[in-house]
């Protein structure tokens, strides 16, 4: 017998998780997190949770509008999402999307605004290829300093979103109209010129087409190509990836210019197809929450889908409820943390199991 | 000469709450946790205190200032401090990715500091800007004589309690982690925790502790700029970005606490110098963005030069699960 006091368990990583095993304890973190964002609202609103919750599911797809609008903004999230997955696969931590965003955004309404006598064909070529071109910019620099140096990628991608708003926010002060209101405006109301067309009639199409394209390519890229082995191989060890003979330097810079292409594209949806204008808050923190879609959706562009649809799913939802019960908007963000922080803990119990020390002594009494 | 001292004033009021968020960040990142939950803790703690003082004014008949002020800063930190142990419990023991955690501790607490600062009158039945003056007032007490001294009294005492609190408490910092064995073993699990592990250290108990401390000092931050910055009332989104500033603060005073002094002047005034310099409105959003740029050239020249003590600590953002080895 040893005289070490043996804990009450210990921890075993599972080699076998299921995929419905998963998928169930993830339902379940759900409705856990769901129950406990009920206890919230009826502690501060005394209503049923019942009709808060009928309230979320109207504000989310409530009238086919809702509904578009909720699958357009997925859309978006889910290319922002993209944005940051390559990356996540090599373990370079691109916090910076939110930048990469704004100036796709930037570099879109520059083309529209100074190219509004351009034909259209070659303005509609040139606004996405400047989006994505900045977007690139954007997404280069910091993978040019980590390759050669290691200069830290979290930071200073997370630095370089606030340079990216002032530098939107000195843009604007430029473009304003009327002068001094600190607002764009609709860029090119009249006429629409460089506005994402309608497709069957429908606002809101053409962005989730583009992305779903998006998501299947990508798809493809990262599983099928040399490229996309060559970005998991640096993911799983930089020095496997030396002794195999592959430039890690070259896979960080071409992968982040790939995720700062990607930006770019949402940018470029964000400005021509939804707000038509620009803004500081054009991202509204969407690069943020698109990192949290790709870790939840497991880097897979299809679960990631999922995860954006349950995302703005919740968002919208939560802010109709918000404004039927009288509450200030930001209760969605309350309520997304929440979930959230369930949604990522349960993470721990698909990949592990709890051995107690009863059961262990048990075993020890068998052999 | 006048303009000089009232900006100098200004740029130590903008540093205290960036100096309270970057020594906690500082004490949580030595102990390997990147925690980017610092904006939304600092909202936490802000609103945390705001909540108690709150009760406390609309609910005693004769509210004492001093009261109030204790019941904030309880508030506060154990605001600040709950929303630690929520990245601790999901990121030490539950092994969730740092970066991903940290980003929705931020959500939440911003949405739980708007949410609550915006409506929390309302949620009482009251009508109007919610205020909690009478606990502001302890907050913003100058020291008497001293403050009246022209010129150096001003620049040096006329602040409340918490600045002064803010520079004690960094100084305690550290000489707490590069003056005691305590400090060292923090120090090391922050380098290599499979080695600290090995040498006896209780990785798990050092992980939680400096962690939520860490956000309790953070959520001092969010408490002084609520009531000693705007007097006791709440501003939706008033806090604004400098959360983040605290966070790059960190990289700037590469990881010392003494630096993270003048770096949090420094950063403070860099942050409303657009306000004292003749400028145009448009330069005036490029100056903005010059704390940003700044930790850039920080960071890009830290790497270059590779000096061994200028290093975030090695493990930082690292996960340590004793099981798996390797």
């Amino acid at each position: 017998m040893s005289a070490v006091k043996e804990p009450l368990f210990h921890v075993v990583k599972r080699d076998n998780s299921s995929f419905l095993r998963g998928m169930l304890v993830r339902l379940a973190a759900i409705v856990l997190g769901l129950i406990v964002c009920a206890v919230i609202i009826v502690l501060l609103t005394g209503m049923n949770p019942l009709n808060v919750y009928a309230a979320l599911w109207d504000g989310a797809v409530g009238t086919s509008r809702r509904m578009w609008i909720t699958l357009r903004d997925s859309a978006i999230l889910l290319c922002i999402g993209f944005a940051v997955m390559p990356a996540f696969r090599m373990r370079f931590w691109n916090t910076g999307a939110e930048g990469q965003v704004l100036v796709g955004s930037l570099a879109t309404a520059a083309v529209m605004i100074y190219g509004v006598n351009l034909p259209p064909w070659l303005l509609y070529t040139l606004c996405p290829l400047a989006g994505i071109a900045a977007g690139i910019l954007w997404g280069i620099v910091p993978a040019f300093f980590k390759a050669h140096w290691n200069t830290n990628e979290t930071l200073f991608t997370l630095m370089l979103n606030y340079i990216a708003t002032q530098l939107v926010a000195y843009c604007i002060i430029f473009w304003e109209k009327p002068k001094g209101s600190n607002s764009v405006g609709l860029i090119n109301m009249k006429g629409k010129i460089g506005w994402l067309p309608k497709v069957w009639n429908n606002d809101y199409i053409l962005p989730i087409i583009i992305v779903v394209v998006m998501a299947v390519v990508l798809f493809i890229y990262m599983r099928y190509t040399k490229q996309g082995y060559e970005v998991s191989v640096v993911g799983e060890s930089e020095n496997t990836a030396h002794y195999a003979g592959i430039n890690v330097r070259k896979v960080i810079i071409r992968t982040m210019a790939i995720c700062g292409g990607i930006a770019g594209v949402a940018g470029y949806l964000l400005t021509a197809g939804v707000g038509h204008t620009i803004s500081t808050g054009l991202a509204g923190g969407r690069g943020f929450t698109a990192i949290v879609v790709a870790w939840l959706g497991k880097l897979n562009p299809f679960a990631m889908m999922l995860v954006a649809f349950f995302l703005v799913f919740m968002q919208k939802g939560s802010i109709e409820i918000a404004s039927q019960f009288n509450l200030n908007e930001n209760a969605s963000e309350i309520l997304t943390g929440v979930l959230l922080f369930f949604i990522l803990g349960c993470e721990f119990f698909i990949n592990y199991r709890l051995e107690f020390r009863k059961a262990e002594k048990e075993e020890a009494i068998k052999a | 000469m006048n303009v000089i001292i009232v900006f100098l004033q200004k740029a130590i009021t903008q540093g205290i709450p960036l100096l309270f968020g970057a020594s906690g960040e500082i004490l949580t990142e030595k102990s390997g946790n990147l925690n980017l939950g610092v904006p939304g803790m600092m909202y936490m703690g802000g609103v945390g205190g705001l909540i108690g003082a709150f009760l406390y004014e609309n609910n005693a008949a004769n509210p004492v200032p001093f009261v109030g002020m204790m019941i904030a800063l309880a508030c506060a930190l154990l605001c600040a401090g709950l929303g630690a142990l929520v990245y601790s419990v999901l990121t030490i023991t539950l092994r969730a990715n740092q970066n991903v955690t940290g980003l929705a501790l931020t959500t939440f607490g911003m949405g739980f500091g708007n949410f609550f600062g915006g409506s929390l009158s309302k949620l009482a039945g009251g009508v109007g800007q919610l205020s909690t003056q009478v606990t502001a007032s302890a907050f913003r007490a100058k020291l008497p004589v001293l403050s009246e001294i022209p010129v150096v009294g001003e620049l040096l005492f006329s602040y409340g309690w918490l600045t002064y609190f803010a520079l004690l408490m960094t100084f305690i910092l550290s000489w707490f982690m590069f003056r005691t064995r305590i400090g060292l073993n923090l120090r090391s699990i922050g380098e290599s925790a499979a080695t600290a592990d090995a040498a006896g250290i209780n990785v798990t108990r050092y992980k939680y502790l400096s962690t939520i401390v860490g956000g309790m000092m953070a959520g001092l931050g969010g408490l002084y700029f609520v009531m000693e910055y705007t007097g006791g009332t709440w501003v939706n989104n008033g806090f604004g970005d400098r959360g983040w500033l605290a966070v790059a603060l960190v990289i700037f005073a590469r990881w010392r606490p003494l630096n993270a002094i003048w770096g949090s002047f420094l950063f403070g005034g860099l942050y409303i110098l657009y306000l004292y310099l003749p400028l145009s409105r448009d330069m005036q959003e490029v100056f903005k963005a010059l704390p940003y740029l700044v930790t850039i050239v920080v960071l890009v020249i830290t790497s270059l030069r590779k000096k061994r003590e200028d290093q975030p600590p090695a493990a930082l953002g690292l996960p340590y699960f004793r099981e798996s080895r390797g």
